[in-house]
């Protein structure tokens, strides 16, 4: 379960967007986060604040398999990223890192500022500004298992 | 599932049966073995990170199968910062450590060096921690990107768990016209299907004109198969891909198994004549911003880029010798080449381009990504225009979030470098 103001993005966000290439030479998500979107939505950084939701349109992360973006989103605090749909590697490095990201057919509806409360395991968006319900996508249980795991990593090492 | 009920394969699903050990058709998940994993100076430091965490507490900290991960400098070589040195560092301490082949600052780019070196089988299941993995499908092979958390726990156990993905069969036939290349091929696809239109599919290319391009061509087609989302660009591999094997692995033997079956299930299909295509230009800000060179001719430019893993081989640049001829570039454009692999700049060396290209007033560079990611040199200053030969155009990806990139093809970069702004190939 989780709580969060919304940040709204429209449809290609790529993960050059989301970390520029200059800063692959970083491997600390805190450092990484205090670049991320600095190209393409520069007061982003700064006004960030824990908690924060990503809503976005379609293809969500495309571009380079960079797992930086996914780590700078959560360095920054970001809590879930909600997308109309994802690119496929961003999406598993997502769940890899155990950034929740969740598929939403309805993010159009959702607006900046709006203040979203997220239930993982019900798969349900509630939008407390708009008074609406979402419904998400469902996960196969293994990735679900991942997610509970607080990523590939733990998961792995547990079946070792 | 019982392989007699099962309808026909295609290639790719033929792959994950082997790598799973079971037959399997799309959309089945499978947990699969890997026959080689692929990681870089820029990816790489996060997967050994991830791989040490998962290991943790383990008296024997070592990778599956130390023959079957090679790990390669190619984003940020030679170093371009104290951050870049130290993971090089902290990379080829891990790669002695663990008896894993090391290709150092001087081999090229991981697209290029992986095939040329023979780490690329048809019918091999590859992964890299780079998203233009999918360029080894140009060899039969199913090849795919991954992030370092992947490839962590690939380096701990051989295995990754994958979708089998639908297949989608671009058919293309039809001689390319003089001066029209695989790069504006690709192009036109991109522009069509759309970014995401081939979301976790392969895009499995065939027909006659795909069995007409050279090995080079074929890698620059599936080398962009991640621009329209794919998991994979593919190629049935043919008599070609056994000469291109044969000259680099002693003892390479055909398998003729690795093709898709007649029967096989394909979720779109899509038909190419391409003996009118003309050059293709990918516009700002998005791969998919396709159009034909005609409608942004004239376009000033203040830097080519020409290299990278889709289009800095010889026969690219072989291209560009043939089209730069004599001239000299243009006043006030900058111009970068970089051989994609040690191996293709000593081509190019010997046949004469490099001393004809520094002559005409080109920068030619030591074999690396240079500036198709904007992280290390070349980058794109403020309301500057760049035309590359590379795969990604996105906003920022240059260099200034305020720069302009275009893609074309070498033939359509080499044109563009004589007049200095965005030029139709067939008019110099």
């Amino acid at each position: 379960m989780g709580k969060g103001n919304v940040w709204k993005f429209g449809d290609d966000i790529d993960t050059d967007a989301i970390i520029p290439g200059r800063y692959l030479t970083i491997n600390d998500p805190k450092e990484l986060a205090k670049h991320v979107f600095e190209g393409a939505r520069p007061e982003f950084a700064q006004n960030v604040a824990k908690g924060g939701i990503i809503v976005a349109g379609r293809n969500f992360g495309c571009g380079s398999s960079r797992e930086h973006a996914p780590l700078a989103l959560k360095g920054a605090g970001i809590h879930c990223v909600i997308a109309k749909s994802f690119a496929r590697i961003f999406f598993r490095n997502a769940i890899n890192i155990g950034l929740p990201v969740l598929e939403c057919k309805e993010a159009d509806r959702i607006s900046e500022g709006d203040v979203l409360k997220v239930d993982f395991k019900k798969g349900i968006i509630e939008n407390e500004t708009k008074n609406e319900r979402y419904q998400v996508a469902s996960m196969p249980t293994f990735i679900l298992k991942i997610i509970e795991s607080g990523g590939l990593i733990g998961y792995t090492k547990a079946r070792l | 599932m019982s392989s007699v009920v099962m309808s026909g394969q295609t290639i790719s699903e033929k792959i994950f049966s082997r790598a799973a050990r079971k037959p399997v058709l799309a959309e089945e998940f499978v947990l699969a073995d890997i026959d080689c994993a692929m990681t870089h100076d820029i990816t790489g430091p996060l997967a050994v990170k991830g791989f040490y965490e998962i290991m943790e507490g383990r008296k024997e900290k070592r990778v599956w199968d130390p023959n079957k991960i090679v790990i390669l400098f190619d984003h940020q070589v030679p170093a371009d910062s104290l951050d870049a040195a130290s993971n090089h560092i902290m990379l080829r301490k891990f790669a002695e450590e663990q008896s894993i082949l090391n290709y150092d600052v001087n081999e090229g780019v991981c697209h290029q060096v992986m095939p040329e070196k023979g780490h690329v089988l048809p019918g091999g299941l590859i992964i890299g921690s780079d998203s233009h993995t999918c360029t080894y499908g140009a060899l039969g092979a199913f090849s795919t990107g991954v992030g370092s958390t992947d490839m962590a726990s690939a380096f701990a156990t051989g295995k990754l768990w994958f979708k089998v993905p639908q297949s989608i069969k671009f058919e293309i036939s039809g001689k390319l016209p003089d001066r029209v290349y695989a790069k504006d091929v690709i192009l036109r696809i991109i522009g069509d299907v759309g970014a995401d239109g081939a979301t976790y599919a392969a895009c499995e290319y065939c027909g006659q004109t795909v069995k007409d391009m050279n090995i080079s061509e074929r890698m620059t087609m599936c080398n962009m198969a991640i621009e329209m989302g794919g998991k994979v660009g593919i190629v049935e591999p043919d008599e070609k891909t056994e000469t291109y094997l044969k000259e680099r692995i002693p003892g390479f033997k055909f398998d003729p198994r690795w093709r898709s079956d007649e029967d096989a299930n394909y979720i779109q299909r899509h038909e190419y004549d391409v003996s009118d295509l003309e050059p293709q230009v990918a516009c700002p800000h998005n791969v998919d911003n396709v159009k034909g060179v005609s409608e942004v001719e004239g376009t000033k430019i203040d830097q080519i880029f020409i290299g990278s893993c889709t289009n800095g081989r010889f026969e690219d640049l072989e291209v560009v010798a043939k089209i730069l001829g004599g001239n000299k570039i243009a006043e006030g454009v900058r111009v970068i080449i970089i051989p994609a692999s040690r191996d293709e700049y000593m081509k190019v060396l010997k046949a004469g381009f490099i001393e004809q290209f520094v002559e005409a007033g080109a920068l030619v560079e030591a074999p690396c990504c240079g500036p198709c990611m904007g992280g290390s040199f070349g980058l794109l200053g403020d309301g500057e225009v760049g035309l590359a030969t590379s795969n990604r155009n996105f906003r920022g990806r240059q260099g200034s979030a305020k720069a302009f990139v275009y893609l074309c093809s070498p033939a359509t970069a080499a044109a563009s470098a004589i007049k200095g702004e965005i030029t139709d190939p067939r008019a110099v």
